[in-house]
């Protein structure tokens, strides 16, 4: 199993969410988050005078898949959070040990 | 039409009351205002000084600021009786109507410097200042135009011929003169300059309230220019019509001018700056609004709102000095202007009185002493005693008091609850 952590533009959230569900997903989980990346945040202009924004607003998107599943999902985040522009955001992708669903005791891919 | 002198009696009464109304509910306006461009952390402080500012206002000028203004007597006493000393005998109006709406002018003056000097100033300091500004600063000068009085027995301006109809000069270039004074003595907000000069700007915390703001202050401010005709019956009706349209206009023609001005300057149109513009055109009216064609007015206004966006920059940036809201640039700077302008398109009932349309100098030199006598005594004044409670009770909260905010440090409350407060 892996845990793909996707942060996107907020806006891009129901295209993500959208383009997930086509490809069975069968839940996500979703965080309001701020951060920075390589443009460092950026300035905002106030009464004629600039200040600095050092961390923007992105959205962050948890999902935990199966092994199968992993390429569709990273090409369905990827194809649906792509806009060209800077600040589009990244993927990552990490090992997942154990998932337990709570209400029947299910483990591994079939609690997913 | 014939109108009794009873019934003029009772129509300039009720008008006093109604602009004196208008012009107090300016508090509300100033409040939201300066709410809407502090940081979340310093509203619950800046909502204080507002309310309280306004209460000593009234508090002190009730007990001696009237007295020295116009001689109504120590705690009004000589108010109650026959009228005003000095006034019209018999006066066409009701004493104590001109007491309620000349107290909320001295409000105005104050709620100016709060602006200034928000986010870091000790409230105790801030209200022991309310209190000699009230009482002595605003009175003192008042009394120079409105009260008859010469300039430490100098000179007169009335005689000068110096023309401040509403308080361009008077009250809010002498509001910002004292409010610059304060944040020359106090310094600036923690984070706005950097070591090497660098400016960063503060954003305020909420847009809607400060437009909330500025659309107050613009209602109010037909009482404060239209209720400054002091009658209302015959040519006064008409003349106190056309200044509440004058001051509309220019208002428009201010908050058109700084939208434009931002829009080429930045790139992009700046509300603030647009709000700061409306105010303006108000203020650049204020003074002249009973001496202007409807293209004085105009220009007079659109001016102020181009003035205004430079005027901010220049003090922040090239000053340094750190004035929360503008209150330098919106009610000094253009205050200034608004005063100097009747010298240069002014009209009076023979024709023109200004450099441009045949007057000659002598208005515009009348109306830069007057400008100048203003300035320099609220400022003075205000600096002087601004050092004293430095030294002595202290101006400024700690530097951590500051970084937390001045809600939680000095009330202990938060204006937003359970929102992040920067």
């Amino acid at each position: 199993m892996k845990m793909v952590t996707a942060v996107i533009k907020p806006f891009k959230l129901d295209d993500v969410r959208e383009a997930l569900s086509t490809i069975g997903v069968q839940g996500i989980t979703v965080s309001e988050v701020k951060g920075f990346g390589r443009q460092k945040g950026h300035t905002e202009l106030y009464r004629g005078a600039e200040y600095v924004v050092d961390f923007l607003p992105k959205t962050k998107v948890e999902v935990a898949v199966s092994e199968e599943m992993l390429d569709q999902t990273i090409e369905a985040i990827s194809g649906a959070a792509q806009t060209g522009n800077i600040g589009d955001g990244k993927i990552f992708v990490t090992s997942l040990e154990q998932s337990i669903r709570i209400r029947t005791g299910e483990t591994g891919v079939d609690a997913l | 039409m014939e109108v009794t002198a009873e019934l003029s009696y009772a129509l300039n009464t009720f008008y006093f009351l109604v602009c004196g109304a208008l012009v107090m509910w300016m508090a509300a306006g100033f409040a939201m205002l300066e709410a809407g461009l502090v940081r979340s952390k310093n509203t619950t402080e800046i909502l204080t000084k507002n309310v309280v500012l306004f209460a000593i206002a009234c508090t002190m000028y009730m007990v001696i600021g009237y007295d020295i203004m116009y001689g109504g007597g120590i705690f009004l006493d000589g108010l109650a009786a026959d009228g005003v000393t000095g006034a019209e005998e018999p006066a066409g109006y009701a004493p104590s109507a001109d007491f309620f709406f000349q107290v909320v002018f001295v409000a105005t003056a104050m709620s100016i410097v709060s602006g200034a000097v928000a986010e870091r100033m000790k409230l105790f300091a801030f209200l022991a200042f309310a209190v000699v500004m009230t009482a002595v600063i605003y009175p003192l000068e008042g009394s120079w135009t409105w009260g008859g009085n010469d300039v430490f027995g100098l000179y007169n301006l009335g005689e000068l011929g110096f023309l401040d109809f509403a308080g361009s000069g008077i009250v809010h270039m002498a509001g910002a003169a004292a409010g610059v004074a304060g944040v020359l003595t106090i310094g600036a907000r923690k984070g706005k300059y950097s070591a090497d000069g660098k400016v960063t700007a503060i954003p305020g915390a909420n847009m809607p309230l400060a437009t909330l703001g500025t659309f107050i202050l613009w209602m109010g401010w037909f009482g404060f220019n239209g209720g400054s005709q002091l009658a209302w019956g015959g040519d006064d009706t008409v003349a106190a019509t056309t200044i509440v349209l004058f001051t509309n206009l220019s208002a428009a023609a201010g908050a058109v001018g700084a939208l434009f001005t931002t829009w080429v300057w930045y790139g992009k149109p700046d509300i603030v700056q647009t709000l700061n513009g409306a105010l303006a055109g108000l203020v650049s009216i204020t003074a002249g609004a009973a001496n202007m064609d409807p293209y004085g007015a105009f220009f007079a206004g659109l001016i102020g709102g181009v003035i205004v966006v430079f005027a901010i920059e220049f003090i922040e940036k090239k000053l340094k000095v750190d004035d929360a809201i503008g209150a330098s640039s919106v009610h000094g700077v253009v205050g200034f202007w608004g005063t100097i302008v009747i010298g240069l398109w002014g009209i009076d009932a023979e024709g023109g009185i200004g450099l441009f349309n045949g007057g000659g100098t002598d208005q515009l030199i009348s109306q830069f002493i007057g400008a100048l006598a203003y300035t320099v005594w609220a400022a003075a004044l205000a600096f002087i005693f601004f050092s004293i409670l430095k030294k002595s009770i202290g101006l400024r909260v700690t530097k951590e008091e500051e970084i937390e905010g001045l809600d939680i440090a000095e009330h202990g409350i938060r204006a937003y609850p359970g929102k992040r407060n920067r």
